[in-house]
């Protein structure tokens, strides 16, 4: 008798296998890189860490987001949070951040591995207006195929916010020339000292395409508090300030300083006033002390630096007397939640405190701000003053003119900018080409393939780990405090990175599951240390799915893989959960329906988009 | 290779009574071959162990020689283990009952190990009724020594290299229910949701439980031809019931076509509830129970389930009338009650 194909039995309701074709289904796996605003192949370049590759590192760092030495000190790390090992149980994320800084700080001569010029052109001329980090991406992507990119800022020197708000002893100056340099070398045409004053000059120029990444340059003031217009000398806008710390216009600050504001700026400028002199620096923040914007780590460090950060203060008042600062009054709050989850701030009724001080930063955040831009021309803006931009093409409604950075929609970091620069460059180029910017768009570049070596070999180190996260040494406080230069954190020794690398689960190296192959013999469920994998009668749906696995799929977030109906009509099911990527399910499998395969994905960078698209 | 698995479980595993995860209970990384049903059985007695609440140290696993005999090693870490001699995995469990009657004594044996060269152990074990788990891992092949057909291969069904088994099978089975064996059950090292409650009812029984589990051996007799293989078991598997097992007398909420559920209390108080699959066969009934287990093999089904159980069983030490306390607990007074108790046995004998 012939049997019906085993499909036939299948309840058509059931859950559709996973496609695993799809490249986002994998990319998802790999957290850190999903999590990465420019998906950076973290895992890749840890493994090239780990084998002492550290020039190779670089590079892949370098090809993704364009600053490995700068954000290997200073981002935001959306990765960390997402990493897998942090979902273990009492596990830290690895260090992915501070591990980039061992490849940039160890690497060798990598100029030989850059795209070489001069490039033959190819007639087409681009202007880039602010010189951070969103402008420097485009200018780098676009520069290899021939463009002529013309660089305009007002500072002496390419690097935008990097240069100008973040300290020297987070991120020494040498680093950020040396990588501001790879790109200006490319046959960049900088105009320094060069403040764009309107667009319209620009559009009459003969551009064929203008970037705008101008960042978010206004820091907010507290025009409206009383006392405020008192006296100027001593209220000082944080990013300003910072800005005027570092192109060393400012050089000191009284003794006893109040900044203001919860963020990764009021940090820099309160661990940068202790370096000017100042000796009673506290934070005061509005905020609960874990509800506060900065990262956790930019709050330990100026803790570090005997900073106190006092929460739950708003201010009230700027006292002043005699024109002179005196000190502020802050009126003492709590946090409550109302029963939309919205927070408010209510006072808590205790007296007013005063705190004095010599000077006051304010770094409660900072607005875009566009008077260059004549209103008049074809260029919408919101009610917010803000430019209409597309949020995947980076165009304005002036089909010529691009935003990226914080330009496009406020303030956010240094990985986002490059990311956005990345995509402006993708849509300059299509425009050059004559291309539609939506549907000539160049699909991710991904691959997958067996890491198989011998039955029990793999060509990755499938062996997990169980250290701790390791921390970065840093230089003694009493030397660091005395200098505004000398780097705080003196980064990963290298057999520490090394083994800070190996913490790393290699969340790349996929679990590719083929049903027609599986005997359904139970040894990858029997020796799965985390019990992901489970082989369960198909649901209609997945949240019954996510019930009746062999520990139940709680995080949705994560996605189930779901194979096809097997022989017994059931189906294999795994929680991308907490799967170590330890391989175990494919060496125990005597099948091979699991196999553990490298999955690489990259975003397609500017210049690659007739080949790549119609692949 | 990896010889090591990984620290971390999954962060949400839960605890049993005893405050332990799974993971407590489970052994060394298995080296047999991938995909072996011993390591899907033994997965299963990890799962039992941790249900039942089991302190590893209160359990001692016993086993003789051959890929079977190894999988003590993969799990109960924590427990007692005895890796004897071949197939005397009997001797030294009824040595180690007669000396400590309060741990549970858990055999591992393989069909070389119990239908051949410790045939003649098994079948006194199962005589005394020595309270023990006693479970066969039957892949019907000498796998350890490249695949040679075993006493339980069955006639007619075809090994790796092609020979046709031309010898009729030893059931072990229906050998350890002619010599009076008072729990026995056949599974299929593939259904856990069946295996582990069998074990567990095995565990609480109070003597001589068997259990007869096909394990395919996915190296040298998983080929088409076999009888052994996962494909042909899941094939002709007749699953004669399903059972529950229940640590403690509760409302029973599962219910079941009238006449078809069966409950039966065991000595500690647990119970087993038992779905009877097929009507015509008692599982109270020793000769019932024959007489199934031989229609299936006619049928050339595999029957599985619970096939026998007398929940009034009397072990060894009930028979010979052993002490209550286990010998390692008895002081000097006890063992060596003096002279005059001596001249008082010697008198009686007189």
């Amino acid at each position: 008798m012939v049997l019906p194909n085993r499909d036939y039995f299948l309840n058509a309701k059931n859950l559709k296998p996973t496609d695993i074709h799809d490249p986002e289904y994998f990319h998802k796996v790999v957290d850190c890189q999903y999590a990465c605003p420019a998906h950076t192949p973290v895992p890749h370049y840890i493994r090239l860490i780990a084998e002492g590759k550290y020039s190779e590192a670089y590079m892949v760092n370098w090809d993704s987001n364009v600053f490995p030495g700068v954000l290997g000190r200073t981002c935001d790390r959306p990765c960390e949070p997402a990493c897998r090992r942090g979902r273990l149980g009492g596990e830290e994320p690895v260090a992915i951040c501070r591990l980039k800084r061992v490849a940039a700080d160890n690497k060798d001569d990598v100029m030989s591995r850059m795209p070489q010029g001069p490039f033959p052109s190819n007639g087409k001329k681009v202007a880039l207006i602010g010189g951070g980090p969103a402008s420097l991406t485009v200018a780098r992507d676009l520069a290899p195929f021939g463009y002529e990119i013309h660089l305009y800022d007002e500072q002496k020197s390419g690097g935008g916010f990097m240069r100008s708000q973040i300290p020297a002893f987070r991120l020494p100056e040498t680093v950020l020339n040396e990588e501001v340099g790879y790109i200006l070398d490319l046959g960049i045409h900088t105009h320094f000292n060069t403040y764009v004053s309107s667009l319209k000059e620009l559009l009459d120029k003969d551009y064929d395409a203008i970037f705008v990444g101008t960042g978010a340059p206004r820091g907010k003031d507290l025009p409206d508090l009383p006392g405020r217009w008192d006296t100027n000398a001593n209220i000082h806008i944080g990013i300003n300030w910072l800005s005027s710390v570092a192109f060393e216009h400012t050089k000191t600050i009284g003794k006893n300083v109040i900044v203001l504001g919860g963020g990764n700026t009021a940090m820099d400028c309160c661990r940068t006033a202790r370096r000017l002199g100042g000796e009673n620096v506290r934070v005061l923040v509005r905020s609960p002390f874990s509800e506060m914007r900065a990262s956790p780590w930019e709050k330990e460090d100026a803790l570090h630096e005997d900073i106190p950060i006092l929460d739950n203060h708003v201010p009230k008042s700027f006292v002043v007397e005699d024109g002179k600062l005196k000190g502020m009054t802050f009126e003492k709050v709590k946090a409550i939640r109302d029963e939309n989850g919205k927070r408010q701030l209510i006072p808590t009724g205790e007296p007013d405190v005063f705190e004095p001080a010599d000077d006051v930063l304010i770094a409660i955040g900072q607005e875009n701000s566009f008077p260059w831009i004549e209103r008049e021309l074809d260029l919408k803006f919101d009610k917010w003053g803000m430019p209409e931009v597309d949020k995947t093409t980076f165009a304005s409604s002036n089909p010529k003119v691009f935003f990226g950075g914080d330009a496009a929609w406020g303030p956010k970091n240094v990985i986002t900018a490059v990311a956005h620069g990345h995509q402006a460059a993708i849509s300059i180029d299509l425009l050059c080409n004559n291309k539609d910017l939506v549907k000539d768009r160049p699909s991710p570049m991904v691959n997958l393939v067996s890491q198989k070596m011998g039955i029990h070999e793999w060509s990755y180190d499938s062996h997990v780990v169980n250290d701790k996260r390791y921390t970065v040494p840093m230089a003694e406080k009493s030397v660091a405090l005395k200098s505004l230069k000398k780097e705080v954190e003196l980064g990963f020794s290298l057999p520490t990175g090394f083994k800070e690398a190996e913490r790393c689960l290699n969340c790349d190296i996929q679990t590719v599951f083929t049903e027609t192959k599986c005997i359904e013999c139970d040894a990858c469920m029997d020796v799965c240390p985390t019990s992901c994998i489970s082989f369960v009668d198909n649901q209609e749906n997945e949240q019954d799915l996510r019930q009746t696995l062999k520990m139940p799929a709680l995080n949705l977030s994560q996605d189930l893989y779901v194979s096809g109906s097997l022989n017994t009509k059931r189906v294999m099911v795994k929680d991308e959960n907490v799967c170590l990527h330890c391989g175990l399910c494919a060496e125990r499998c005597p099948t091979s329906a699991w196999d553990m395969q490298k999955f690489f994905y990259s975003v397609t960078k500017a210049g690659k988009h007739a080949a790549t698209a119609q692949l | 290779m990896s010889y090591l698995k990984p620290k971390f479980r999954h962060p949400e595993s839960p605890k049993n009574k005893l405050g332990y995860t799974l993971d407590y209970y489970e052994g060394s990384l298995s080296t047999l071959c991938a995909g072996c049903g011993h390591d899907s059985i033994s997965a299963s007695v990890v799962q039992a162990c941790y249900e039942l609440n089991i302190e590893p140290h209160k359990l001692a696993k016993l086993s003789g020689i051959g890929c079977s005999s190894k999988t003590p090693a993969y799990f109960l870490s924590n427990s007692h283990g005895f890796n004897s001699v071949h197939g005397r995995m009997p001797s030294v469990a009824t040595g180690a009952n007669m000396a400590n009657r309060d741990l549970i004594y858990f055999g591992v044996s393989g069909d070389g190990d119990t239908a051949s060269i410790g045939m003649g152990q098994f079948v006194h074990v199962v005589r005394r009724n020595l309270n023990m788990v006693y479970v066969v891992m039957n892949n019907g092949c000498y796998g350890l020594t490249k695949g040679q057909d075993s006493a339980t291969a069955d006639q007619g069904s075809k090994n790796k290299s092609g020979n046709v088994n031309p010898f009729d099978a030893i059931d072990l089975a229906g050998l350890a229910l002619e010599l009076g064996a008072d729990f026995v059950a056949q599974s299929f090292s593939g259904d856990k949701k069946q295996l582990v409650p069998l074990l567990k009812a095995a565990i609480k029984h109070p003597g001589f439980a068997f259990i007869n589990v096909i394990s395919p051996c996915v190296t040298f007799n998983n080929n088409v031809g076999s009888t052994k293989s996962y494909d042909y078991v899941r094939e002709h598997v007749e699953a004669t019931s399903t059972i529950d097992f229940v640590p403690e007398m509760k409302e029973i909420t599962t219910s079941y076509a009238e006449g078809s559920a069966q409950k039966v209390k065991m000595h500690d108080g647990s119970f087993i509830q038992l779905h009877k699959l097929s009507q015509d066969w008692d599982f109270q009934n020793r000769f019932s129970a024959m007489k199934a287990l031989n229609e299936a093999k006619q049928k050339g089904e595999i029957l599985t389930g619970l096939l026998y159980m007398n929940s009034e069983s009397k072990d060894l030490h009930h028979t010979i009338d052993t002490s209550h306390n286990p010998l390692n607990t008895l002081g000097k007074a006890e063992l060596c009650p003096g002279a005059e108790a001596l001249e008082a046995l010697n008198a009686d004998l007189r």
